[in-house]
Parts: C-alpha cells; sequence; structure tokens
C-alpha cells in the first residue's frame, strides 16, 4: 500500500515579501498601495517646495556678518540681527557690564529643572535643592550684596524674568492647589462652594483678564499709600492663575486614591490632616507628576503674556530689539530665534513628561 | 449570665460637645467663611477708598454714555458716537465670530492631522509629527505675533500682492477673496437643501425602523446624499445656475469689491486653529488608539465592510474618549482668542481695555469680561456635556 500522493512535491510558495533593504522598506512603508502612493507624492512634492526654500533662507543666502541693518538686506536671514542683539534679547535692560548674574541664574535654573529629572534625588533633598537654587537666584538678581550693585526689578528682562515667572509661580502655586483639591472634596459644604467657585471662576476666564486684574486692581486693593511692584503683581497673577489649574490636577490624583486607603487610615486613629498628610498626598501626588510637568509647559508658554501688561519678558525684549531704527524689518529671525528657546524648553519636558507616564505606567499594566 | 457583668462596667462617659464631629464641622465653616468675608471686605472697602480719592466713578452708568473711540472691524454697524455699551458688543461679537470660525476649522485640521499621525505612511506621519510638535511647543503669543508681523510687513503691497488662488489676494491689507453674489434664487436653493435635510433625516429614520423590524436595509446613506446634494443642485439648475461672483479688483491704492478680512482677523484665526488644531490631533490620535485592536478584529469577524467597522465600532468608542478633552481644548480656544489684545484685533478683551483707559473704571471693565467669558465657558461646556451624553456608553 504506497500513498502516491506523498511523494509528490508540494507547489513551490512565493518568497515573503523581502523586510530588509532600502528598496523594500521604500515599498512597505511609502508605496504600499494606490492611495499611499499618492500621499507620498503630494508630501515630497510639499517638502521640495518648501525645504529648499527655507534651507537658502536659513543657511546658503543668510548674511551672518555685518555692521547695520543696511548692510544685512539680501535674499537670505540676517541672522547678523541676532548676533548683534543677542544679550539684548536674553537679558533686556538688565545693566551691560553685570550681565552674568542672570546668564548665572539662566544656568541656574537649566541645572535644577535637569537635577528634578533625575528620580533618585526627588523627596527632601530636592526642595533643598531648589530652595538654594531659588536663594541664589534672588541674590543674582537683585543683588547689593557681594559688592554687586542693586538692580530694580523693572530691570530684570528677557529670558530670566521667563523662567522666574514660570517657575516662582509654579512653586509658589503648588500649595495653594493642594488646599484647593482638598477643599473641593472636603465634606464641609461651605468649603466646597467656596474651593468650586474659585477655580471654576479663575479656570473659566482667559489669563488675560487675570492679568489686567493684577495690573490695575491690586493696586486698589491695598490700603492707601501701599504700592506694590510691577513684577509682583504678575507673579501674583500667575500664581493665582496657575493654582486653579493645578488644583484640578490634583483633584485628579485625589479621586484616584482608593477609598480602603482612607478607612484604614480612619482604622488607625489618624485625624484628617495626619491621614493627608501621611496616606492620601503621597499616593496622590505620586500619581499625577506627568500631567504636573503638563501643566508647568503650558505655564512656561503662558508667561509671554506679560507683554500686555508692558513686563519685558523673552517676547518683549525681541519685540523692542525690533524697534531698533537701525535694525528694521527683522522679525522673521527674531521671532524664530525666541521660538527655538521656548521650544527646546517645552519639548524637553513634554518628552520627559510622556517618559515619565511610560515609566509609571509599566507598574500597572499586568 | 452575662446580664449582671455588664451593669458592673461603667458607661463611658459622653465625650465633650467639642469632640464631636458635626459641631466641629459647623465651626470650621463658620471660621472659614468670616476668614473669606473679612478679606473681601478688607479689600473691597480699600477698593471704594482709593476709588473716592481718586474721584472715579463706580457703577456701570458709563456704557450709556457715548464711546468716541473708532474699531477697526465690526459685523454690525457702529460709529463713535455710539455707546460704550454698543462698543462691548461689537466687541462680543468680533470674538464669538473668530472663536466659532476658528472652532470649527481646528476641528477639521485637527482631526485630518490626528488620522495622519496614525498613516502607514512614513513620510506623512513624520511630516504631521513635525507639525504637532513645533506648534505645540511654541507659545500662542509669538506665534499670533509671527503672522501679524508677517501680513503686516512681509506681505507686499496691493499692487504686488499674491495670488495663492485666482481671485484671492493676500497684500499688507489683509486677505481679499471673491464673494457670490445675492441672488433671489439662493433664498429658494437653501429651502431645498433645508427641505432635502428634513428629508433624508425621515427616510434614514424609516429606514432604521424597518430595519429593526424586518432585517432589510435599504440604502439611507445614499439616498439621503441625493436628497440633501439633490434637490438645491436641482433648483439651482431650473432657476439658470445663477452664480455670479464679485471678485476683489485693484482700484488706485487699495481692492475693491469681493469680501475682505483685516491682517489681525487674518493672523488671529489662523493663528488659533493651527495651535489649537495640534493639541485636537493628539486627542483623536489618542482616542482612536484607544480602542483595542480586537474590536476591529471582532467586527471583521462578524463579516463588517472597514467603512462600517470604523462607524459602527471605532468610532463610536473612541468619540467618547475624544469629547472631554476636545471640548476643553474648544474652551481654550476662545479664551485664547483674547491675545487679540496683542495684535489689535477689536475682540472682547481689546474693546474693555481701551474703555478702561478712557473711562477709568477698571472695576466694572473686568467684572464684565469675566462675566462673559465665563458666560461663554458655561455655554460651550454645557452644550459638550450634553453631547458627551448622547455618545456616552449607556451602562446596566
Amino acid at each position: 500500500m504506497t500513498d502516491a500522493t506523498q511523494d509528490l512535491p508540494l507547489p513551490a510558495e512565493r518568497p515573503p515579501t523581502p523586510s530588509a533593504g532600502i528598496v523594500s522598506w521604500l515599498r512597505v512603508n511609502l508605496f504600499n498601495s494606490i492611495g499611499n502612493t499618492l500621499l507620498t507624492l503630494v508630501a515630497a512634492w510639499f517638502l521640495a517646495m518648501t525645504i529648499p526654500r527655507l534651507v537658502r533662507w536659513a543657511v546658503i543666502d543668510a548674511i551672518w556678518h555685518a555692521d547695520s541693518g543696511r548692510a544685512c538686506r539680501g535674499d537670505g536671514a540676517c541672522w547678523a540681527f541676532i548676533g548683534e542683539k543677542l544679550r539684548f534679547i536674553l537679558f533686556g535692560r538688565f545693566p551691560y557690564a553685570e550681565q552674568w548674574r542672570p546668564l548665572f541664574v539662566v544656568l541656574i535654573f537649566i541645572g535644577l529643572i535637569l537635577a528634578s529629572c533625575d528620580r533618585r534625588i526627588w523627596g527632601r533633598r530636592l526642595v533643598l535643592l531648589w530652595l538654594v537654587g531659588l536663594a541664589l537666584v534672588g541674590v543674582l538678581m537683585w543683588g547689593g550684596i557681594l559688592g554687586m550693585s542693586y538692580v530694580e526689578t523693572d530691570l530684570w528682562n528677557g529670558l530670566p524674568l521667563t523662567l522666574i515667572l514660570a517657575v516662582v509661580g509654579m512653586a509658589l502655586a503648588f500649595p495653594l492647589a493642594i488646599l484647593l483639591a482638598l477643599g473641593r472634596r472636603s465634606q464641609l459644604p461651605a468649603v466646597r462652594a467656596i474651593c468650586v467657585a474659585y477655580i471654576e471662576l479663575i479656570r473659566g476666564v482667559p489669563l488675560i483678564t487675570v492679568l489686567f486684574m493684577a495690573s490695575v486692581m491690586l493696586p486698589l486693593f491695598l490700603p492707601t499709600g501701599m504700592t506694590i511692584d510691577k513684577l509682583l503683581r504678575a507673579q501674583i497673577a500667575f500664581i493665582l492663575f496657575a493654582a486653579a489649574y493645578l488644583a484640578e490636577v490634583v483633584r485628579g490624583g485625589l479621586q484616584a486614591i482608593p477609598k480602603g486607603q482612607i478607612e484604614a487610615a480612619d482604622a488607625l486613629g489618624l485625624g484628617y490632616w495626619q491621614r493627608t498628610r501621611l496616606i492620601v498626598l503621597p499616593q496622590a501626588l505620586a500619581l499625577v507628576i506627568p500631567p504636573l510637568v503638563n501643566t508647568f509647559i503650558g505655564t512656561f508658554k503662558d508667561t509671554s503674556l506679560v507683554i500686555v501688561i508692558g513686563l519685558f519678558d523673552l517676547l518683549g525684549t525681541a519685540n523692542a530689539a525690533l524697534t531698533d531704527a537701525n535694525w528694521r524689518g527683522f522679525f522673521a529671525e527674531a521671532y524664530v530665534f525666541i521660538a527655538a528657546i521656548y521650544f527646546s524648553f517645552c519639548f524637553f519636558m513634554s518628552r520627559y513628561s510622556q517618559m515619565l507616564e511610560r515609566e509609571f505606567s509599566k507598574g500597572r499594566r499586568r | 449570665m452575662a446580664s449582671p457583668s455588664t451593669d458592673s462596667i461603667p458607661r463611658p462617659a459622653r465625650p465633650p460637645f467639642w469632640r464631636n464631629p458635626a459641631v466641629r464641622g459647623v465651626f470650621y465653616q463658620l471660621l472659614f467663611i468670616a476668614v473669606v468675608v473679612a478679606v473681601g471686605g478688607f479689600l473691597v472697602h480699600n477698593t471704594l477708598v482709593n476709588l473716592g480719592r481718586q474721584n472715579i466713578a463706580t457703577g456701570f452708568g458709563f456704557l450709556h454714555r457715548e464711546a468716541s473711540f473708532a474699531i477697526g472691524e465690526s459685523l454690525i454697524a457702529y460709529a463713535p458716537s455710539d455707546t460704550y455699551a454698543r462698543a462691548f458688543l461689537i466687541g462680543l461679537i468680533n470674538t464669538l465670530y473668530v472663536a466659532v470660525l476658528g472652532i470649527v476649522l481646528a476641528t477639521v485640521l485637527g482631526t485630518v492631522i490626528g488620522i495622519a499621525r496614525l498613516s502607514r505612511n512614513w513620510l506623512v506621519a513624520k511630516l504631521t509629527l513635525v507639525y504637532v510638535e513645533t506648534f505645540r511647543n511654541i507659545p500662542l503669543a509669538l506665534q499670533l505675533l509671527f503672522w501679524w508681523t508677517f501680513l503686516r510687513e512681509g506681505a507686499p503691497s496691493p499692487r504686488q500682492a499674491w495670488r495663492p488662488l485666482p481671485g484671492v489676494f493676500v497684500s499688507d491689507r489683509g486677505l481679499e477673496f471673491p464673494l457670490p453674489q445675492s441672488n433671489p434664487a439662493h433664498l429658494w436653493i437653501f429651502l431645498a437643501f433645508v427641505v432635502g435635510l428634513a428629508g433624508a433625516v425621515a427616510v434614514s429614520g424609516w429606514a432604521r425602523r424597518r430595519q429593526m423590524a424586518t432585517g432589510v436595509q435599504f440604502p439611507s446613506g445614499w439616498v439621503g446624499l441625493a436628497l440633501i446634494v439633490g434637490l438645491p443642485l436641482l433648483v439651482f439648475l431650473t432657476a439658470g445656475t445663477p452664480l455670479a461672483f464679485d471678485w476683489p479688483a485693484l482700484k488706485g491704492f487699495n481692492f475693491a469689491g469681493g469680501g475682505s478680512v483685516s491682517p489681525e482677523f487674518a493672523a488671529l484665526l489662523f493663528g488659533l486653529t493651527i495651535y489649537t488644531a495640534s493639541f485636537i490631533a493628539e486627542i483623536v490620535r489618542a482616542g482612536i488608539l484607544s480602542v483595542s485592536w480586537g474590536q476591529s478584529e471582532a467586527a471583521s469577524a462578524l463579516g463588517l465592510r472597514p467603512g462600517l467597522t470604523m462607524r459602527l465600532v471605532v468610532l463610536p468608542q473612541a468619540l467618547r474618549v475624544i469629547i472631554p478633552p476636545i471640548t476643553s481644548q474648544y474652551l481654550n480656544l476662545t479664551k485664547n482668542s483674547s491675545l487679540a489684545v496683542i495684535i489689535g484685533y477689536p475682540d472682547l478683551v481689546s474693546i474693555a481695555n481701551t474703555t478702561m483707559n478712557q473711562t477709568g473704571q477698571a472695576v466694572e471693565g473686568i467684572a464684565l469680561i469675566m462675566a462673559v467669558y465665563l458666560a461663554i465657558s458655561l455655554t460651550i461646556a454645557l452644550s459638550m456635556n450634553l453631547y458627551n451624553r448622547a455618545v456616552a456608553l449607556v451602562e446596566r
């Protein structure tokens, strides 16, 4: 008994589509269907129209050295303008000879932000580091001791101002936000109502209104004869504004704590504040670190609105640099330059928050 | 046996009344309210004293006085001799105008970009990634200033205006485009459109009821499309194709005819749309990704075609994830339209700012803006919540 079919060879199969090599990569990723091929062609046409023009403007035709705006006119970008105005755009009207001070301030902020990314030092050490850093920032900006001349806050311009508004705003808004979030989750109806009203009122109006309010109405709120610094007014506006948004982020964390945790704390005999401080907040805050970073990015971008109340942050100094009669019309260069600065900060932080989110979700997947 | 022994244990004394949580709650709340009222009263008192000292009137009486400042652009008639109240109304209309247009455009653009981010086409996916990361990470104020300065200083004079499309001119005076001339037949075309829409809704309702009852399908989508497009088209053709455009043309130093928007409006709308679309794109992408792949596979296993899978299985589930965050983006766009004050588009905040400078009545001006924005925010939040309820998961 022989089975004739057993000896017959199977028909040859087509080889699998190669997945290595440039040509096959192109075929898989760009030309795998008629629709995709069309899309690829449209995208390639778009790139061909824009990239060469951009490169010619920014690099090939660009003028890197020039003595005046007149000598700098051409088809390309005038980076000489940025070279001429670099220190003004970064530090504004801070006394020229003393501009190493705001430079150090910027470096301290960058160092603090980078250090905060290291999860090994999260905790009391990081708080201490920030306190020391902020104290140094204050000393460097104000001066008046150690042989540094006193510089009033009107001359704090440019990048240091942007960083101070964002960082100090977030740091001081945070405790307020925790109290607001706890108040919103409180059992006491009057406390809850007032906290909800505050949060929803601030979140319902644009930041510009809050800034206007701080700049116009804060002086009216104070007893006669007391004045308040313009920078401090803007800083208060940022704290009040950021606190409402942060409170909602913190509330998200509070809601994620299982009720069993609270009941267990009650069973141990902990009071409200002990329970909140030792059991609820440590867990809730750890959960919301990625959205906290996102709120910080938002606040950092929002600092550019202070130009409406006459403060010169990075955007303000760039605008002021554009009014120089000798260097007129280089707005694209100035705006692209400061856009690159804003972008590097925001992009870095948003990548970091995405990474954190992935790290945090590792333990909870499964 | 048990009862005598319990009698020998002394009953614990009632805890003192200040240990009672209810009593403490009332006390804490009274204390909190007292502090809030005291601080508020102190601020109000100071404000009244300061206002009195500076001889600034209080109250909203100024709204009936003559505004006597010009407004660059308005959708309804306005002259400097009108009242402040009317100026505020112009500002409100301008804010709503740019916000509504921005919301529509940003939703369309953001959805397209969000879907393109998930494209299997490498080039398209990377290009849209660059778009999203660039525009999300640069402050909106900077973007608005860039576009506005670009139109004011970078764009040519009307004589050398760019023509991206025939009949469309971009110059330092803004954007000019052709408008269809009005014709009595347009009203009938619009009526035909309304009738077609009503017919399509009726047909789809009937088809669904019949399918539920008998299982017989009816191509209600195609019939509805034919009704919505076909009826107006039929009227349009029978009326003798009444479509004439009013083309913009160069007259002297500026354009005449057609429609036009100012550089301020164009920059604001463009900037708001581009910026918000980059956020909406990420929301749409996350929403689609949140529907697990097994759902699509199950739909295929049931024999649904890809289009039906998208419409009946993936989208309804994705929308549930998309609606809440997109609502807050709409709110953000509306609030961000107040950045118009930076580039001089006469929105509500910018007109209130002028008013406050002229009258000195800052408290009333800010109260008005806050009230209006709160009303807008609550309206958007409410309507989106209603929509959200309609698409939300119906659980047992």
